[in-house]
């Protein structure tokens, strides 16, 4: 059995853990509704590009000169996946189920004899999927020092997809990332982004006069609509986060006032049993007189 | 007279969504005043000021790109970047200058051979140029 002082102790550390936890699922709760509103901010902007988007990519897509973010390359040997996880860890099984979600597609991808590049977008998610596919690493984007996501940071994630495929690294862009369901389901998603997909628009489509030509507006927009599906996916993944780590603290604030109970009811049953040893020896010894 | 529905958003927030009866919008080709039964347009933006005249007042907008979906009943702008004119300061402004010469010195530098991208840099310094003309702005160079 152990002795008094080790429970102590260990009591004593396990409550502390806690405090830190329970501290920690707060600060998540409260970055968790900023995230959202962040997210909320943004649904408009996205709504009504997509929707735009949506008109114009219909009416070009058949014709030959549609612009090649729209068209794609004409093959799909080389896919980059670009996959966005947290800097930070301690968020239950967020990191690793959109790393798995990757790690998946790409090993399908490269049974099917194709080529796999890989752009890591927060250190996490990186680590994660280092050792299997570490050699398939074209480049890494850094938002440790971002406290919040902005469009500028989606934008130059954008530019350095972008930059990529005009110089023909690739034929097919998809983002990994975690949509926010609630606080307790986040969906690994994986998204299409290069050719660019958009949802059909169900609603009669308004004939709209096109300036300067229909063309130059869809090459000027498709650009923009990568950086915006970046920056959708951003929200989405920092209010996932947030979300994963609220519900894992929780659970660890839970788990630890479990273990404290456990730890005192055995640190209680250890002095009662020290007590009744003494004074079975004092007893004893009287009526050894 | 008839009335329309202005929204004004920009990736990270809504910035306005009045009834308003008309509104200026700079455009790539050029500027354009819609109005209610204006025929259903989209255009580019080329950096500039937004207007928009309502029964409140007039609201004014810098804005730096993105589009305008203009219906019979509606106008919607999806900038870029928008900032209500007032807090676009000398110092505001002088970093969005900067920052158009950065990319017009970057375009410079990749695409050496070719001269399009290069010269749309250019016409976006003289456009930021030219905005701070209207707002009562100089750029330092």
């Amino acid at each position: 059995m152990p002795n008094l002082k080790d429970l102590k102790n260990r009591i004593a550390s396990v409550k502390s853990t806690r405090k830190i936890t329970k501290a920690m699922q707060m600060v998540a709760a409260a970055k968790l509704r900023r995230a959202q509103d962040a997210a909320e901010a943004a649904r408009p902007y996205a709504e009504r590009f997509n929707a735009v988007m949506g008109g114009l990519a219909a009416s070009a897509a058949g014709s030959p000169s549609a612009p090649k973010l729209l068209s794609g390359t004409g093959s799909d040997q080389t896919h980059l996946l670009v996959v966005m996880t947290a800097e930070r860890g301690l968020c239950g099984g967020f990191n690793g189920n959109i790393a798995k979600l990757a790690r998946l597609k790409a090993q399908e991808l490269l049974a099917a004899g194709k080529t796999v590049k890989i752009l890591t977008v927060g250190k996490k998610g990186r680590d994660a999927i280092k050792r299997e596919l570490g050699e398939h690493f074209v480049g890494h984007v850094d938002l440790t020092e971002v406290k919040r996501v902005g469009y500028a940071d989606a934008q130059g994630i954008a530019k350095d997809v972008l930059g990529r495929f005009d110089a023909g690294e690739f034929d097919v862009a998809t983002l990994f990332f975690a949509r926010f369901e609630n606080v307790v389901t986040q969906h690994p998603t994986a998204l299409q982004v290069i050719p660019a997909t958009f949802e059909e628009t169900e609603d009669e489509s308004t004939l709209y006069d096109y300036e300067p030509s229909e063309e130059a507006i869809l090459a000027d927009l498709l650009p923009r609509g990568v950086a915006t599906q970046v920056f959708t996916a951003l929200l989405e993944n920092a209010a996932s986060e947030q979300g994963a780590r609220m519900s894992a603290m929780d659970n660890a604030t839970r788990n630890a006032g479990e273990m404290i109970d456990k730890l005192t009811i055995e640190f209680n049953r250890s002095r009662q049993a020290v007590i009744t040893n003494e004074l079975i020896e004092i007893i004893s010894g009287a009526e050894a007189l | 007279m008839a009335n329309l529905q202005f929204d004004l958003v920009s990736p990270e927030r809504r910035l306005a969504s009045v009834e308003a009866t008309e509104v200026q919008i700079p455009g790539a080709d050029g500027d354009m005043t819609a109005m209610a039964n204006h025929a259903p347009t989209i255009t580019t933006l080329r950096p500039g000021v937004l207007r928009v005249i309502h029964s409140g007042g007039t609201d004014e907008y810098v804005v730096v790109g993105g589009f305008a979906e203009i219906t019979a009943d509606s106008v919607s702008v999806l900038a870029e970047s928008a900032l209500p004119r007032d807090e676009v300061t000398q110092e505001v402004y002088d970093g969005m200058i900067a920052e158009a010469k950065a990319a017009h010195d970057n375009a410079k530098e990749v695409f050496k051979n070719e001269p399009g991208p290069v010269d749309d840099a250019a016409k976006l310094i003289a456009d930021m140029v030219a905005v701070g003309g209207h707002i009562g702005l100089t750029a330092n160079n």
